[in-house]
């Protein structure tokens, strides 16, 4: 008989427990009492199973030897020795870096580690990013600014259980993270939940306070907010002069934006800022959280700094039961960002442009610094130049489905289409999977060991359920297989994961992010541990910044920020403000939760949601198939009538493939810190589509 | 480059020059201004005189500021003529500087009513009179206007009322004398008017209208036209402010009501720039900061070279009051009334080719809005004590975007909340009860019908309420009623 395993759920940050009980075919899901879900799931956890069974489940290499032939099937060595070969050739004839490898947020540890390792001793390339840099970068880097560490909650997820008061800004949980809602139930029954959305989503409908703020505009809010602080007598100058430096750089541009000025900016009301801050402020312990709502802007890391610097003004950081902390989306979005799948970044949280970092990492790897290759572009710039003047010939794709979550997507097909050779490993023909040369079959969750870090920091091991199917291969083998073929000793890349963390843990020791003390066997063992984590009789560290922050002096930085908004705004051609996001029953780019047929059934399609009035004035109305039109490319979708939309503001999921895909609308202007794409913000029209109506 | 003011405006320029041309390479920048201190926050003078904030909060720039960004800088200076010619700036101590581009921001200065004894000989105001323009008049108001001490605040609009409001916060016996008939007369229709001086009654404001005062008695008080006397020991004057263009003038440009200058912010001598309150780049000077900072951007972008195209344009003017319980909006066309004549002729909600204007008032609340649109766009709201209404409406007015249908929505600012069902009876079957698991009501009636209204077998069979866990106790009423029903099969959905 079979019995059940514990697992973690394969989707979001959350990383539910959950237990897997393998059938034939597939396997069981059911509840496991874990601290962050306390034994509940949503709809995508309990469904998980399903991924493991799908009836397009990649199980045999596919290769195509020239553009227009259809994928046909063929065998390992043939699929690796070709692209091995192909590789060689591009490299020869163009550079190193004419070959760039692209990642994913949902990779374990052991394979982020290992891809980033690949690419730059087996490939010696500099162009390697992931899809992460479309996720967390503007939270990270301006938590790295402001703390000196960017750990997405420095306090483990259970502590919110305690708080008064909770902002949350840009994050509909209550349909992207379901289970977390549970921490915010005291917080939400003593009237303490504020919600900062356009939308009036699921998770502001139980806010005591929804502010609805314009697309983009939230850092004027935040700067309001700040000004009504210290013009409400709430600053807490004991810990700024305590704890922090910079407030007066910060307070000097705050001070110009009173909660009316922010209101003409935002259409918040000076008077529900200002009763968020009294809530806030009248707290004995809150929380102020941020999601992608308010980090995927082209000014998403100054946005995010002037959150941190409200959250400063009040004392809220690194203070037990209270805090800040942004909420990292994808499943390994936390791990993924630390250990070398970032153009600038070597395992641990170092910086790739840091000497000392690089003798230490190169010494680990056995190769010398000085062959490490320097920083690369960033995720949009590298999908960017790809098949074009300068830029790569060739992209290695890893978990990550490219076409339908980069932004301004049709542009990115057709740079993808435009390579030499485009090489995936997926579990699932996912539509960038469709445009490869090469497609390879990969392991997935429940067939595979390998840890993730969570959203609090908390390294979790996830244990092999089942076996996987005949045919398929983890990605750890098949990163070990090219690097063999493009000259690399075996014994340099291992794909035994544990072996695969051991030297993730050397590599990053002494880094910000340092996992020495930590492995599979004390996670086996039950042991709990947050990183950092030094030594293997180090407890972990749950919670950080308590004494000080990461910074030489032991201080948090206030950011003199200013508002700028988003690059494009509307006009009389764009009138409205399109913004994405998420729903419950879809996770990313869809690849994984549309072959769920629960999920598909829950959610079938992409809609846009409009105001009724936005709606009739364009000739649309409730049902009808409408174009969403940018200045990149237009989307059809049907049309969801919604009256607690703002008039100007349109909403669209990005779950969904070709016609349908939201990201062909979307500004890929970047944030010039982080590289963060505009997804949330860029100016449409709305227009019935064709031959629907006259 | 010389900016002759460092006010708001001056202090906004320099550093957006300085954003532009952070090295100075292009620009050499000298700002000369009148007061000892560096720049601070005009329009927190309110705050200050309130005591919610101090002096030092309210520095637009620190001490080190100046030469940190590579900026000459003379305070206690007065500029008292330009020489065009020779292109200089002569200062009150004989100073001489020299320019080859010059900004004058020279701002506005308070205007004395002509009322007897109110100025001395030289114009200037008299003992116990103040005016509230800058950083030291509002010290020795705050100094001055103790708990108790009676103060005569002449002016009844924004910054008067605003005055009267902060000052009465602090204790002072507040009078408000106002010779218009109704506060604020300028912005606000009658009714609006009324309803603020109740407001500010409430305040412990005693607000006067329709009066004007004609005699000053230096620390005894206020005599008004209607012989009424009115004790003051200080007394602060609100009636309005006149632009500095006395250095423009001299210097032959021309002035109306401002310095008038195009929409490069450029007077008739290309060498020479107004902007802010000085300036009348369009329209006369409004004593308002967002245009100052909106023509420091763009003066900026043209005289450091980033932008040659940059041009100012006048936006919207919005007006906002706020001071201890009294929040008010007001733009645009506030002075239609509904026009009632009109209803005997056309149908209701048909085309009109008029204004629209809608209102409600509650003047025992101290509440009112009213709206006036034209071809679905809002030109005029004024918005007393009901801030979400004033947020979305300034929106649209400031965008010109269509106005939402739901008018009654509009003009009270959120929609009225929707009673929620709370029996689950009553819900519909397609109601999704578990978002988490996109349960349906009818999906739990029907894992009803074969597993029965045991709460666990329901949930376990639907995964009802194993998510958040929100709605356990919808799902619980409900189990419970089809458990009832569950003898009863016929009739077991529950509807």
């Amino acid at each position: 008989m079979n019995t059940a395993v514990a697992a973690h759920c394969p989707y979001c940050a959350l990383q539910c427990g959950m237990t897997l009980t393998p059938r034939e075919p597939g396997a069981l899901v059911g509840p496991r009492d874990f601290p962050v879900n306390e034994g509940a799931l949503c709809q995508k956890g309990w469904t998980a199973a399903s991924l493991l069974d799908t009836p397009d489940r990649l199980r045999e290499p596919l290769v195509r030897r020239r553009r227009g032939e259809p994928l046909r099937p063929a065998g390992w060595d043939e699929a690796l020795d070709l692209v091995a070969g192909r590789i060689r050739e591009l490299q020869d004839r163009h550079g190193p870096d004419a070959v760039a490898v692209f990642g994913g947020g949902g990779l374990t540890n052991e394979k982020a580690y290992l891809l980033g390792k690949f690419a730059r001793v087996a490939l010696r390339t500099s162009q390697i990013d992931y899809n992460g840099r479309f996720c967390m970068s503007s939270a990270a880097a301006a938590g790295t600014r402001a703390f000196g560490l960017d750990r997405g909650l420095p306090f483990p997820v259970t502590d919110l259980r305690d708080a008064d008061v909770i902002m949350l800004v840009g994050a509909n949980v209550a349909e992207t993270m379901p289970p977390l809602v549970r921490h915010l139930r005291r917080a939400r029954d003593r009237g303490g939940l504020i919600v900062v959305d356009p939308r009036r989503t699921a998770t502001a409908e139980q806010a005591a306070l929804h502010l609805a703020p314009r697309p983009g505009t939230d850092l004027a809010l935040a700067l309001g907010m700040l000004h009504a602080v210290v013009a409400g007598g709430h600053l807490r100058r004991d810990y700024a002069d305590a704890r922090t430096t910079g407030l007066a750089q910060a307070w000097r541009i705050a001070a110009r934006w009173r909660p009316e000025e922010a209101e003409r900016v935002t259409g918040v009301a000076g008077a529900c800022l200002r009763d968020a801050v009294e809530l806030l402020a009248g707290a004995r312990n809150a929380y102020l959280l941020t999601g992608r709502g308010t980090e995927q802007h082209s000014s998403g890391v100054d946005t995010v700094s002037g959150w941190i610097n409200l959250a400063l003004a009040l004392g809220l950081p690194g203070r037990a039961g209270s805090g800040y902390g942004c909420l990292t989306g994808q499943g390994n979005g936390q791990g993924g960002r630390e250990h070398g799948q970032k153009a600038d970044q070597l395992p641990g949280y170092r910086r790739l442009d840091d000497e000392a970092a690089r003798r230490h990492v190169a010494a680990v790897w056995g190769v010398a610094p000085e062959e490490l290759p320097a920083a690369g572009r960033s995720a949009y710039e590298l999908l960017d130049a790809l098949g074009a003047g300068t830029g790569p010939r060739a992209l290695l794709v890893f978990g990550s489905n490219p076409v339908v979550s980069a932004p301004r997507a049709g542009h990115v097909a057709r740079r993808l289409a435009a390579l030499d050779l485009l090489v995936v490993a997926d579990t699932v023909p996912s539509e960038t999977a469709r445009l490869a040369d090469v497609v390879l079959p990969v392991t997935q969750w429940a067939e595979e060991d390998g840890t993730m870090t969570n959203l609090e920091g908390r390294v979790l091991l996830r244990r092999r359920a089942l076996s996987p199917p005949q045919g398929t291969r983890t990605d750890l083998t098949v990163l070990r297989e090219l690097a063999v073929r493009l000259g690399q000793p075996a014994s340099r890349f291992p794909d035994d994961p544990e072996e695969v963390f051991d030297e993730l843990g050397r590599a990053s020791a002494g880094g910000p992010a340092d996992y020495a003390g930590i492995s599979h066997r004390r996670l086996r063992a039950g042991e709990v541990l947050h990183w950092p984590c030094p030594d293997r009789r180090h407890p972990g560290t749950p919670r950080l910044f308590l004494d000080r922050f990461a910074h030489a002096d032991g201080r948090a930085r206030f950011v003199p920020v200013d508002h700028r908004g988003p690059a494009e705004r509307p006009d009389p051609d764009y009138p409205l403000i399109a913004t994405t996001g998420r729903i419950l029953a879809h996770y990313q780019s869809g690849a994984q939760t549309r072959r769920v047929a629960d999920l598909l059934r829950a959610a079938p399609a992409a809609y846009v949601e409009v105001h009724p009035d936005t709606a009739r004035r364009a000739g649309l109305a409730d049902g009808d198939r409408a174009r969403v039109v940018s200045r990149r490319g237009t989307v059809e979708v049907e049309v969801r009538c919604v009256p607690t939309i703002r008039l100007d503001t349109v909403f669209l999921p990005f779950h969904f493939p070709g016609d349908e895909r939201a990201n062909l609308i979307s500004n890929p202007a970047l944030d010039p810190t982080s590289g963060m794409p505009e997804f949330k913000a860029c100016a449409v029209r709305l227009a019935p589509a064709n031959g629907e109506r006259p | 480059m010389v900016i002759v003011g460092y006010g708001m405006a001056g202090a906004r320029l320099a550093e957006q020059v300085r954003a532009r041309d952070p090295e100075g390479g292009r620009v050499a920048l000298t700002v000369v201004g009148a007061e000892p201190w560096p720049a601070y926050n005009r329009v927190l003078l309110s705050g200050v005189l309130a005591g919610t904030m101090t002096a030092a909060d309210i520095a637009l720039h620190d001490p080190a500021w100046a030469r940190g960004n590579r900026v000459r800088l003379r305070l206690g200076a007065r500029a008292v003529r330009l020489d065009r010619a020779a292109r200089t700036v002569r200062l009150a101590d004989g100073a001489s500087i020299g320019y080859d581009a010059l900004v004058l921001a020279t701002g506005s200065r308070p205007w004395l009513p002509p009322v007897e004894g109110l100025a001395d000989d030289r114009g200037e105001p008299a003992e116990g009179v103040a005016t509230l323009r800058d950083l030291d008049d509002c010290l020795r108001i705050v100094d001055q206007a103790r708990p108790g001490v009676p103060v005569a605040v002449l002016g009844g609009g924004v910054l008067g009322v605003e005055t009267a409001l902060g000052l009465a916060r602090r204790g002072a016996g507040v009078t408000l004398i106002h010779p218009a008939d109704h506060l604020m007369e300028r912005h606000l229709d009658r009714t609006a008017g009324m309803i603020l001086a109740a407001l500010c009654r409430a305040a412990g404001v005693r607000a006067v209208t329709g009066r004007a005062a004609v005699r000053y008695y230096p620390g005894e008080g206020v005599k008004l036209e209607d012989g009424a006397f009115v004790p003051a020991a200080v007394t602060v004057v609100t009636a309005g402010v006149r632009p500095e263009t006395g250095l423009a003038a001299d210097a032959g440009l021309a002035v109306d009501a401002g310095i008038v200058v195009d929409d490069r912010l450029r007077t008739a001598d290309p060498l020479i720039h107004a902007i802010g309150d000085c300036a009348r780049a369009g329209r006369a000077p409004q004593g308002l900061v967002q245009p100052a900072w909106e023509q420091a951007a763009v003066l900026a972008d043209l005289l450091t070279g980033a932008d040659g195209t940059a041009r100012y344009r006048a936006g919207p003017v919005v007006t906002r009051l706020r001071a201890g319980d009294v929040d008010l909006t007001a733009f645009g066309e506030t002075h239609l009334e509904a026009d009632l004549t009109a209803l005997g002729e056309t149908h209701l909600e048909s085309d009109s080719p008029r204004a629209e204007v809608l209102s409600y008032v509650d003047p025992a609340r101290g509440t009112y809005a009213k709206l006036a649109l034209a071809d679905d766009r809002v030109i005029g709201a004024i918005v007393l004590g009901l801030p979400d209404a004033a947020a979305t409406l300034t929106q649209l007015h400031d965008t010109g975007g269509p106005a939402p249908g739901d008018r009654p929505a509009l003009l009270f600012g959120r929609a009225l909340p929707q009673a929620v069902a709370d029996d689950p009876a009553r819900l519909p079957d397609s109601a999704t009860v578990c978002r988490c698991n996109s349960v349906t009501k009818a999906d739990l009636v029907r894992a009803a019908r074969s597993v029965g209204g045991d709460l666990g077998a329901l949930m376990g069979a639907t995964r009802a309420a194993t998510g958040c866990g929100d709605c356990l106790r919808t799902v619980r009423r409900l189990a419970e009623r089809l458990e009832d029903d569950s003898g009863n099969t016929t009739e077991g959905t529950g509807t």
